[in-house]
């Protein structure tokens, strides 16, 4: 990905342009407004103690319960409200675990090379090909399935993606002369780290974390359905589980089981979309000629509209 | 005669090639310099003159120790970097600076003409605080006839010209006042009208501030407006040597006379007899015996199969590395 | 007293050019003319030099003349005839069908240009099975052997891919490419650039011994006067996307009569004068969406003077082929007219 010479200027103005990115970020907005408000909105408190009658369970929607209620006769609405709060929780914190063993590991390995880089990317291989799923489940299995320890789980597997990108985008950030003249000038890698490599990189990461909070956000649900959650919290994926083990098909109670899907594919889709909405935006070169205002220039020739007057070898 | 700023003795740069066998030293190499020397004064600017993969830009970044010498010594100020540890180097890269040819590339596109400028400043911890180093890259970006300077400082390198790029590039070596400024082909992606600028920019740092210059290019037709002196190289050594006046006017080396010959007068009624070698500059991994040259010389006879020539002084300032020149 | 004059008026030149204009439309803003009213012609067996700066719109010259401006590129006025045929009034299948096989290009930077996984043989055949009957594949593969024999490459070569080649030798398969079909004319864009000047060396005397044997017309765009003054007949200065100065190419280096070429001429080193003084042109070519009301270089000409910030000059002829667009020409030959 090459990084616009623009800056980050403009990043917001060209992401407003694009309607898909938007989608996405109001998309999220909402998501995390609800994960915020749940307590205020919820009509009902899931944590409350409730003695549950019979009739309750998987009673169908109606005033009283928009969505429902599931197999303990909660509210399904209140529970879906609440359990974005775990579900993004999870996809904020793993994912942030995520990008920065990935990112630290990738611009290590991309910048110092060698054996060093030999090393970093072997292991990231390993861990690439071991299949995350089966292994995160083992490692929950065995230690207490807590939500901290989904979280380290989720984030410490979910890093290879994040490693190998950056490793590219630093490898190609490297060669770039401007680098080569920080060191002629006697900087240190420290420095040409902070103040070359990494500037240029976070584009890349910015959209990666994005992506990489809807993996999380899926691995999580997961592992959920799979009876590996928080006994303590409800996120949507324990609802899946619940409703899945404890017949919510048998019963014909889809609200059940569509609720908590809904909730999963809205955050997951507008992370995605929020995701494209932002590479495009990070890297007009993408769509649009960097001096044109309108997307129909995009095959416009530079060298004529540039008032720039350079020769360069092969700008045809 | 005084020391020179910088003196260069046998340096020679070798890359290895082709995957080593496990423990065994690599027995294949790319000749990339090989012993070359050169002494270059305050105030004086020599022209590095090669084709591509000739070694004049592996020399550059030899020089300033960007890439470790094989063999050989850099005296500069008396000290010999090559053999310098890190602290001696980074003490003396404040002295020794580099323009790239591509002054698209060379800039980082994300920081400000006066966040590049004043970085050198930065790395060497050389200003004290921020007036001090604006006060001082304001200086550097005039110096380098960017002006007025205030205007230019809050702008990227996206908004400014190719000619402008590379003022902001000198600007940038200039902050450090350095002694030793090594162009590497500055003008090559300029457009003619603006070349003539920076050459004209890099003639004066040289006389007004003394900086010795290093001019590196593949194109003779630019030397003469920056150098005094000019040695042409041809596969990792030095074949020639000399003042602009000798070299240009007089050439020896016939590899000298080839490339002059060949470099287009702007005028068609100086067209003239090219000299024009045929093929390319040979494997620097497998080089030929003798002169290195042979292979490509018009007029090379059976002897320059077997004997390399050295550099050997003709007569004022001049040296050729040909066994030839008496016959010439 | 000035009429367009045509040089060679004697004969019915290869290529006309009329008027060729070209614009850049962009919604919102106005468009760039990357294009005003060029006139020029070119005859069989002529090279002409095209020589401006970036910017000056010779790329766009080339691209209109092959018929293969971008979609934000409008032929606005003009009209271009190759022989009788009137090209602006081709449909695209009728172009392409005359594309390569009258009119071929060399394209600047032959590492971009050549398909790095295909050889070079099989790329130059391509060129020849687009435009020509090539059902006799020991047809083909002799004439692609004969090709390369042209432009010095050794036909064995013939299967070896782009990257084993070096960057003059892939300069000549571009060349050899370009020659695929027997064009009349070729387009050169900036053939040497990136070439280190002893394969310029080789490529520039490959250009004119295959202009002598084949008789084609050539087209040599670039930025580099030096390379002009060894291969042209007659050289096109452009600037700001029009005419600035169109005559032979003596007069050109010997008698310029625009300050455009007066100026472009002191900024380039003469090797033959090694410890001459370089000039230079102090500002930047016109933004094309934004061109100033009189002459495109008045804000850059040291001989600028009132008239020219107000209108735009016209061509004038200095003789019958050697036009300029200054009004120092119509000055000199007022004062001349006066004097007699």
């Amino acid at each position: 990905m090459e990084t616009t010479a623009a800056g980050y200027r403009g990043v917001w103005a060209r992401l407003r342009r694009n309607p898909m990115g938007m989608i996405g970020l109001i998309m999220l907005v909402v998501a995390i407004g609800v994960a915020v408000l749940a307590p205020w909105i919820s009509p009902y408190d899931p944590h409350a103690v409730t003695r549950v009658n019979i009739l309750d369970i998987y009673q169908p929607p109606s005033p009283a319960h928009w969505f429902g209620t599931d197999d303990a006769g909660r509210d399904v609405l209140s529970n879906f409200l609440y359990g974005a709060r775990v579900s993004l929780t999870v996809g904020f914190f793993a994912s942030f675990i995520s990008v920065t063993v990935g990112g630290l590991i990738g611009i290590s390995a991309g910048f110092l090379g060698g054996r060093t880089e030999g090393i970093l990317m072997r292991f990231t291989d390993i861990m690439l090909v071991i299949p995350d799923l089966p292994l995160a489940v083992v490692i929950v299995a065995l230690t207490k399935p807590s939500l901290t320890n989904i979280i380290l789980v989720i984030g410490l597997l979910g890093w290879t993606g994040t490693a190998r990108l950056v490793r590219a985008q630093t490898l190609s950030v490297k060669q770039r002369k401007f680098v080569v003249r920080a060191r002629a000038i006697g900087a240190g890698n420290s420095y040409i780290i902070r103040r070359h490599i990494f500037p240029l990189v976070l584009p890349l990461i910015v959209v990666n974390t994005v992506l990489v909070i809807s993996l999380a956000i899926l691995n999580e649900s997961t592992l959920s359905f799979l009876g590996l959650g928080d006994p303590a919290t409800l996120s949507w994926g324990q609802m899946l589980n619940y409703a899945f083990t404890r017949g919510a098909m048998s019963a014909g109670a889809w609200w059940a089981l569509v609720v908590p899907g809904f909730g999963i594919v809205w955050v997951v889709l507008s992370c995605t979309l929020l995701g494209q909405g932002l590479e495009q935006a990070l890297n007009p070169r993408l769509t649009t000629h960097h001096l044109a205002a309108d997307r129909t220039l995009k095959n416009l020739p530079r060298w004529e509209l540039e008032p720039t007057p350079v020769e360069q070898a092969g700008n045809v | 005669m005084n020391e020179p700023l910088l003196r260069v003795r046998g340096l020679r740069k070798l890359f290895p090639v082709g995957r080593r066998a496990l423990g065994r030293a690599p027995d294949q190499f790319v000749h990339a310099v090989d012993d070359v020397g050169l002494d270059l004064a305050a105030g004086e600017a020599l022209a590095l003159v090669g084709e591509s993969g000739c070694g004049k830009s592996t020399l550059a970044l030899t020089l300033l120790g960007l890439e470790t010498a094989t063999a050989g010594s850099i005296h500069f100020e008396g000290n010999d970097l090559a053999a310098a540890p890190a602290s001696v180097w980074k003490a003396a890269r404040r002295h020794i600076q580099m323009i790239f040819q591509d002054p698209y590339e060379s800039l980082n596109p994300l920081m400000t003409v006066g966040e590049i400028v004043a970085e050198p400043l930065h790395v060497h911890k050389l200003a004290p605080n921020a007036a001090e180093r604006r006060r001082r890259s304001v200086a550097a970006l005039e110096d380098a006839g960017l002006k007025p300077a205030e205007h230019f400082l809050a702008r990227f390198p996206h908004e400014l010209s190719g000619g402008q790029r590379q003022r902001v590039a000198i600007a940038a070596a200039l902050v450090l006042e350095p002694r030793l400024l090594v162009a590497d082909e500055p003008v090559s992606m300029l457009d003619v009208s603006i070349r003539a600028e920076i050459l004209n920019l890099l003639a004066d740092l040289k006389m007004r501030r003394s900086i010795a210059v290093l001019f590196i290019t593949h194109d003779l037709g630019t030397v003469s407006a920056v150098a005094d002196r000019i040695a042409v190289m041809y596969l990792g050594r030095i074949v020639e040597m000399g003042t602009v006046q000798e070299v240009m006017t007089a050439p020896r080396h016939p590899y000298t006379q080839a490339l002059l010959s060949v470099v287009p007068a702007p005028n068609p009624r100086l067209r003239r007899q090219h000299i024009i070698l045929q093929g390319e500059t040979p494997d620097p991994v497998k080089l030929p015996t003798g002169c290195r040259f042979h292979p490509r010389c018009p007029v090379a006879v059976e002897r320059c199969r077997t004997i390399d020539p050295p550099l050997q002084t003709i007569g004022g300032t001049q040296a050729a590395a040909c066994i030839r020149l008496d016959e010439a | 007293m000035m009429t367009e004059v045509t040089p060679h008026a004697h004969k019915q030149p290869l290529l006309e050019v009329k008027r060729l204009s070209v614009d850049y439309v962009d919604p919102s803003q106005p468009p760039a003319q990357a294009l005003r009213d060029l006139t020029f012609t070119l005859h069989r067996g002529e090279a002409l030099g095209v020589v401006g700066e970036s910017g000056c719109g010779k790329s766009t010259l080339m691209l209109a003349l092959m018929r293969l401006l971008p979609a934000a590129g409008r032929i606005v006025g003009g009209s271009v005839r190759l022989d009788d045929i009137e090209l602006l009034a081709l449909s695209e299948r009728e172009m392409a069908a005359l594309r390569w096989k009258r009119l071929a290009m060399i394209f600047q930077g032959a590492m971009n240009a050549l398909n790095p996984v295909r050889t070079v043989g099989d790329q130059i055949a391509e060129a020849i099975r687009l435009h020509e009957d090539a059902s006799d594949a020991r047809a083909l593969d002799r004439r692609v052997g004969e090709l390369l024999d042209l432009v010095g490459i050794a036909a064995s070569r013939r299967n070896q891919y782009p990257f084993q080649y070096s960057g003059g030798m892939r300069q000549r398969a571009m060349i050899a490419m370009a020659l695929a079909c027997s064009p009349d004319i070729v387009i050169a864009d900036e053939p040497t650039t990136a070439l280190d000047v002893m394969i310029q060396a080789q490529i520039l005397q490959l250009l004119a011994d295959l202009r002598r044997q084949l008789n084609l017309s050539i087209l040599l765009v670039t930025h580099d006067l030096g390379i002009v003054a060894e291969l042209c007949d007659r050289v096109l200065v452009m600037y700001g996307g029009a005419l600035a100065e169109y005559a032979g190419v003596d007069a050109i280096y010997n008698a310029p009569a625009h300050p455009y070429t007066q100026e472009l001429l002191k900024a380039f080193p003469d090797p033959t004068r090694p410890l001459q003084r370089l000039a230079s042109i102090p500002g930047s070519p016109p933004r094309l969406n934004d061109l100033p009301p009189g002459c495109r270089f008045a804000p850059r000409c040291p001989q600028v003077f009132d008239r020219c910030h107000l209108t735009p000059p016209r061509v004038y002829a200095i003789t019958s082929d050697h036009l300029a667009s200054c009004f120092l020409v119509e000055t000199q030959q007022t004062r001349g007219a006066r004097h007699e």
